[in-house]
């Protein structure tokens, strides 16, 4: 077998693939934020808190109602969504008019709430989840031995960003929506709805914090504080890619889970911190972000 | 639409020849003076260094519109460095509390020079990630005792004469501390200093127009609210003899919002009250446990949906006098 630097190749990949699975959740998580930004201006803290509620739901299913994985992926994304849209017309709402940081504040209080209730019940320490059946085991590439479920995870987020991506860029309802960002009252003179277009947004992007969720369960444990940490790095992930682009947050949140991977293999002590690294040399030099657009 | 949306976030004070504000702090300093007779002094010294860490804050979010999302960075940096001061190189404590604040400025620096780039709500998040960092670096870092934190501080004696091992005399110092901070929170925003950062508030591009230079005037408010922040932490870490975690992770940094917000967000003494009623509920709620978070999250949804003056400005805006 070949060495690269010193370093074993099973070491290398193996990280190369931990990083690639960070990436999809950073990925998933960051185009969440990316299109509630777009339409609300509010940057949605609860997003960790409710990436958390989707595995639970995911959990639930299995342990009380019996129902399988495959059914989490559409049922916990439905249901975080019903909770996003409630938060949206009960909240949310009475905030547009005000400074956009109440939103952050705001959003932040749910996440404090709707964490703090999964942990005194649920303590920390989290719940497994089983790997679903169909995805159990994985093949031997000759360097590494690549699990199933991992492919499925990468494969399946590079799917719904696409999607997402298509749906907002190349559909008469994303033009819609790409309009009422930019201009939101001559979109209404025209006779869109566009508060119902709001909600249906923030529902739409904690389905897809939901739907990562899900997917996150069988890797991570089920843990109230699964989403807690994480979404601070998605908030560095986001600033470096900036909020303009969707294919751009994509590529930042691969892209950056990939060298978060490979910094694990290379200086472990700076693995937690070299996203925010990155952040702050990108901040210097674009300050708009990678894919940003210069506000 | 820029400068109404700020205008909502804290309301302008008003620049009447503020007497009722100095009744105010009489009446707090003669509360403060009185309390340790019928209060238990380490709850008050808790609430004071607090109350100046709150007051830091609102500095940079009440009067010039910055929401720092990382403020515990600076809390803890100064808590750290102080305890390694006292501890492990043996200084006395009026030295301790230097090194602590003059470390937190030095980081208030650096991360000022990097989130000013930003505004609003980037400038949130980026404070949070900077602060992210010098968390993992305090879990990481060998002298910084990873989960332990540095237990066991020296208290010393100050000056080499006011024995801190005494409560009361440990009490008073924490005053003069937090009298001194909260003295020159209040200088600087009556200052032309002051009004130039109320006037980047309200509308920044005519700042700008007017020859101001936003940035400058934006990086030395952070780095004075570092300062105080590194103040009170330094201070905090001498008192409960302790640096830890706690100080530096996200949730010290919602929790000083949360005070401010409780309190008032661009009133002077609403950080104050906020501390007080934040730091009392954490302690006489401390048998519900982690509830305390739950409740801590309702509080800013209240808060945000139906009382975003705080205590202070809603107090403030029924006598029709800004406090």
């Amino acid at each position: 077998m070949f060495e690269l630097l010193g370093i074993p190749p099973q070491a290398l990949f193996g990280q190369l693939l931990i990083g690639l699975i960070n990436g999809s959740f950073y990925a998933l998580l960051s185009l969440g934020l990316a299109v509630i930004f777009g339409m609300l201006n509010i940057i949605n803290f609860a997003h960790g808190a409710l990436y958390m509620l989707g595995a639970f739901v995911a959990w639930f299913l299995l342990q009380y109602v019996g129902l399988s994985y495959w059914w989490a992926l559409i049922v916990a994304p439905v249901t975080v969504g019903l909770v996003g849209l409630v938060i949206e017309r009960t909240m949310l709402k009475q905030l547009y008019k005000l400074d956009h940081l109440y939103g952050l504040l705001l959003t932040f209080g749910l996440a404090l709430i709707i964490q703090g209730v999964f942990r005194n019940e649920f303590g920390s320490s989290g719940l497994p989840y089983q790997i679903p059946e169909a995805l159990q085991g994985g093949r031997n590439l000759g360097f590494m031995f690549l699990p199933n479920y991992r492919t499925w995870v990468i494969v399946v987020s590079l799917v719904v960003c696409l999607a997402t991506w298509y749906a907002i860029e190349r559909t008469r309802l994303g033009a819609y929506l790409r309009a009422a960002t930019e201009n939101p009252s001559l979109v209404q003179a025209f006779g869109i709805n566009v508060p119902r277009l709001i909600t249906l947004t923030y529902a739409f992007g904690v389905a897809l914090a939901a739907f990562a969720g899900v997917l996150a369960a069988p890797i991570y444990r089920v843990s109230p504080l699964m989403g807690a940490d994480l979404i601070i790095v998605v908030f560095a992930v986001v600033v470096i890619g900036g909020m303009g682009s969707i294919l751009g947050s994509t590529v930042t949140g691969f892209a950056l889970g990939v060298i978060e991977g490979l910094t694990k293999v290379f200086y472990p002590e700076a693995s937690n911190t070299v996203i925010f690294v990155i952040m702050a040399i990108v901040l210097f030099v674009k300050p708009a972000g990678l894919f940003g657009r210069a506000a | 639409m820029a400068s109404n949306r700020s205008a909502a976030l804290a309301p302008p004070v008003g620049e009447a020849r503020p007497v009722h504000q100095y009744y105010a702090f009489a009446l707090m300093v003669a509360f403060l003076l009185v309390a340790p007779s019928f209060m238990y002094p380490v709850f008050l010294m808790n609430v004071l260094c607090f109350a100046l860490f709150a007051c830091a804050f609102n500095l940079l979010i009440g009067y010039v519109g910055l929401l720092s999302f990382g403020h515990a960075a600076f809390l803890g940096a100064g808590g750290y460095l102080s305890a390694h001061a006292a501890k492990v190189w043996g200084l006395p404590p009026e030295l301790a509390i230097l090194t602590g604040t003059a470390a937190a400025t030095l980081l208030g620096l650096v991360f000022g020079l990097i989130a000013i780039r930003r505004q609003g709500i980037y400038f949130a998040m980026i404070t949070l990630a900077l602060a992210q960092m010098v968390y993992f670096y305090a879990l990481q870092a060998p002298w910084t005792g990873g989960e332990d934190g540095i237990q066991a501080v020296p208290r010393g004696v100050m000056f080499g004469v006011i024995d801190l091992r005494q409560p009361l005399a440990l009490y008073a110092v924490v005053l003069v501390i937090f009298l001194a901070g909260f003295l020159l929170i209040y200088r600087t925003i009556h200052s032309p200093f002051g009004q130039i950062l109320k006037a980047i508030r309200e509308n920044e591009p005519r700042a700008l127009s007017l020859g101001y230079k936003p940035d400058q005037y934006k990086l030395l408010a952070f780095v004075l609210s570092a300062a105080l922040s590194g103040l009170a932490g330094s201070t905090k870490a001498i008192v409960f003899q302790l640096a830890s975690l706690t100080d530096v992770h996200w949730g010290m940094s919602g929790e000083v919002v949360l005070m401010t917000l409780l309190g008032g967000l661009g009133t002077v003494f609403g950080p104050v009250v906020g501390a007080f009623v934040i730091v009392a509920m954490q302690n006489y709620l401390a048998q519900i446990g982690s509830w305390v978070v739950v409740a801590q999250g309702a509080i800013f949804v209240i808060c945000v949906l139906t009382f975003r003056r705080g205590v202070v400005g809603e107090l403030g805006r029924l006598i029709k006098k800004p406090f």
